[in-house]
């Protein structure tokens, strides 16, 4: 027990104000952090980075012309055995609608994971059948947004014989383009290293 | 663990560690109106604020004013919100024609981005109109952030008043995480967001033609594109900043426009954890022992590193479900391997795995990967998190609550050991402070527990899951494990835009959220009046190795006692069944 009394309160509390009076308040404070945080935020930071990042703001689009036609970050659809292959894409209706991401959400006990890596691995066998090689696990998996623009190093490996027979391209020269489409990882250490299947199949079509 | 997985943990822990004196100092400084360098520049902003919300910022409130102030600035916001969705169609800023979002899901939303939970039953670029993403979703960003921080101060003061009958000022805690924490950080964030490829444009979709044309559902032939846009990444920072997690795309963060390269996932990791593990010496500064926030911090740690190891050994291990098909999932060089479904090349295990413990640590619930396809164990640590309570590092505010209301239940367990009346920093535990702390820990654990036993014996309930078996158990005890907690993530296969999972996750939200707050405040409320008790020779010092291990104990055991029954019947039979196949 503590023998001396307690000191007065300094402190004077407000008193419990009426709710309508605390609705004013809150109405009030509401609406000013709005313009700050919803309105002038926002359109300040646009119009900054129109300046410093014009083309990564927009969509980092691959421009020709006058037209955009690709985004480097987005990924497309490919089964044609003349281009790379890219992961499988779980979007609807159709896959890599960039109108509408979405990972496949298929549990890892799920038989239709399974029934999936089976029915790529027999497309991948179908268009090379003298490839034998154990399928990069990337490749027969849906990526997560259903937008991935990326292959692992292996995936790529994996399909060079294919897409230079299908182009009667000599496999170095594609090996070389892969390399050229391939990115380490950030520093060194972060991510993964990754190839860009719409970058490549865009530059094997540009080839003369 | 491969190496470079572990260096990446490192340089994580290494980014958050190193800002977190200064930004915890630079906190404490602003909450105690000292003068800062911030407060020279936004000062005037401030004042105009008050001003024009006619606002007393240095009236004192008892804890039942500042209560009140906080419900009732949270009802504003969920009415706004909701009008703003209602409206979307008539309303400007919107290129795509987006319609008014359906009644149900309006008011699922606009709980849950108030709640800081921002769990989402939408899809963002299929949904939202560039509007309500800023004025709506990206404000309450910002402020239900500011009020967990808010909350968070409130307690702290209370611990270094004495015979005080107030707890601060709700508006002025309020205004100053917002302006003076959470925008000058958002800003910085944002525009390295935006040089790695987050986009920030209020110009329409873009249409671009197909390399290769391909088919839809129905057969028929797709040869475009159709590119979604918006001003992300003005709302992708103040979403992992204020540990809020809603996406501005239905993908979140595992879509290359709101997180586009190893180094943005790094940073919006950073960001998740920045303003958390801050606050933990923020507290330890404004009650006078920096030694108690380090020790509130290195209990967050301790948790958080068995769950970093758990998540990736076992993604790394692959699905035992492609075992005998030929498929190469082994790590290499070249390769990632391991379980790929579901996750994105450039992230591959490592920054996969590390990204889901953090954002579930954390009441984040941003994803970088679906946590539906993680395996059985994988799957286990987010949801594991979430029951915890969200106290390893936690939400901003809400976390450091949380685990302060988990420190005052063991000093009170230490003290039932020695037979004395229990103390945390020089305040008397009596039984007020355990009836709510008892609370703050039984409200959500029952929600969460009576939620998932509703759903899957309901038809409404089981109508939504979308993996069979066990897994399909995992899906609706996640959704109620995450909403009840204000984390956000979900397995995500779940039909969750359903009446049912609307209304029952949006109450889940709403109990969870402020069943834990108002009890929080009602203990500051109480420790403010309390006089200071000088420590002595009984006391249990709360900054000791022997303290932090209790602490990690109290939480682990009340976690574990109440989950484990429930996790035996998803996560864990899944795996018994995954290793049989």
């Amino acid at each position: 027990m503590d023998p001396i009394p307690s000191p007065p309160t300094t402190q004077q509390p407000q008193r419990a104000r009426s709710m309508l009076a605390q609705l004013a308040h809150a109405a009030g404070i509401l609406f000013i952090l709005t313009l700050l945080t919803g309105v002038a935020y926002p359109l300040a930071i646009t119009g900054i980075v129109r300046v410093t990042f014009p083309s990564a703001s927009r969509g980092s689009l691959v421009v020709e012309g006058n037209k955009a036609i690709a985004s480097r970050l987005i990924g497309q659809s490919f089964e044609d055995p003349k281009y790379f292959w890219g992961r499988l894409s779980a979007t609807t209706p159709a896959p890599y609608n960039a109108q509408n991401s979405a990972g496949s959400n298929l549990g890892p006990t799920n038989p239709d994971l399974r029934k999936n890596a089976e029915a790529r691995i027999a497309a991948l066998r179908a268009s090379d059948p003298d490839n034998h090689a154990a399928v990069p696990v990337d490749l027969v998996t849906a990526s997560a947004s259903g937008l991935d623009p990326h292959i692992s190093p292996a995936a790529a490996e994996y399909q060079i014989a294919r897409v230079a027979r299908m182009r009667g391209l000599s496999p170095e020269r594609v090996r070389e383009l892969v390399r050229a489409h391939t990115e380490g990882r950030g520093f060194g250490v972060l991510g993964e290293a990754r190839v860009n299947v719409v970058l490549l199949n865009l530059a094997l079509d540009g080839m003369k | 663990m491969s190496l470079h997985g572990l260096v990446q943990i490192a340089l994580f822990f290494g980014a958050v560690f190193a800002t977190t004196k200064p930004l915890g100092a630079y906190m404490a400084r602003v909450f105690a109106r000292e003068a800062t360098f911030a407060g020279r520049v936004l000062g005037p902003l401030e004042r105009l604020v008050y001003r024009a919300a006619r606002i007393d910022h240095r009236a004192e409130m008892t804890w039942k004013t500042y209560a009140l102030a906080a419900l009732t600035f949270n009802l504003v916001g969920i009415v706004a919100l909701y009008t703003l969705q209602r409206m979307q169609g008539i309303l400007p800023g919107n290129p795509q024609a987006m319609g008014a979002v359906p009644p149900d899901l309006a008011w699922n939303t606009a709980i849950s981005f108030v709640t800081n939970t921002d769990w989402q039953a939408y899809s963002g670029e299929a949904t939202m109109s560039y509007f309500v993403q800023a004025a709506g979703l990206t404000v309450q960003n910002f402020v239900s952030a500011a009020t967990g921080i808010a909350a968070a101060i409130a307690l702290i003061r209370s611990f270094s008043r004495r015979n005080s009958q107030s707890i601060g000022n709700f508006w002025f805690d309020l205004v100053r995480a917002t302006l003076f924490v959470l925008l000058p950080l958002a800003c910085v964030v944002a525009l390295v967001l935006a040089s790695q490829g987050v986009v920030q444009t209020w110009d329409p979709y873009v249409t671009i033609p197909l390399v290769e044309s391909t088919k839809d559902a129905s057969g028929n032939t797709v040869a475009h594109q159709i590119l979604a846009l918006g001003p992300a990444a003005s709302q992708i920072a103040i979403k992992h900043l204020g540990t809020n997690g809603g996406g501005f795309f239905n993908a979140n963060s595992a879509h290359p426009f709101e997180n586009p390269t190893p180094l943005s996932n790094f940073v919006e990791m950073w960001a998740i954890f920045a303003i958390p593990s801050a606050l933990c010496f923020a507290f330890g500064k404004m009650v006078g022992d920096a030694r108690q926030g380090w020790a509130v911090l290195a209990a967050m740690t301790v948790l958080f590193v068995p769950m970093i190891a758990l998540c990736t050994l076992s993604e790394q291990a692959g699905n035992p479900a492609l075992r005998n098909l030929p498929v190469d999932d082994v790590q290499s060089l070249l390769s990632a391997g391991g379980n790929m479904e579901g996750k994105e090349v450039r992230f591959g295990i490592s920054a996969s795995a590390l990204f889901a413990t953090v954002t579930t640590a954390a009441s984040c619930g941003a994803v970088n990967a679906m946590h539906d396809s993680l395996t059985p164990l994988g799957g286990l640590v987010p949801m594991g998190l979430m029951q915890l309570g969200e106290v390893v590092f936690g939400g901003v505010g809400s976390g450091l609550y949380g685990i302060l209301v988990f420190a005052i239940i063991a000093v009170f367990v230490g003290g039932l050991m020695v037979g004395r009346t229990p103390e945390y920093l020089g305040k008397k535990i009596e039984s007020f402070e355990m009836k709510m702390a008892s609370l703050v820990i039984l409200i959500p654990a029952s929600v969460v527990l009576v939620g998932t036993a509703v759903a899957v014996v309901t038809a409404a309930g089981q109508k939504g899951i979308a993996n069979p078996g066990a897994h399909g158990f995992s899906e609706v005890l996640y959704a109620f494990s995450s909403a009840a907690n204000n984390n956000g993530s979900a397995f995500a296969g779940l039909s969750v835009n359903s009446v049912f999972y609307n209304i029952a996750t949006g109450l889940a939200m709403l109990i969870g959220r402020f069943g834990v707050m108002v009890p929080v405040l009602a203990i500051a409320g109480s420790l403010a009046k309390k006089k200071l008790v000088p420590p002595s020779l009984g006391t249990l010092p709360t900054h000791t190795l022997l303290f932090v291990t209790m602490l990690v104990g109290v939480i682990v055991l009340v976690g574990a006692l109440t989950f484990i029954p429930a996790l035996a019947l998803g996560p864990i039979v899944e795996q018994i069944a995954s290793s049989k196949s």
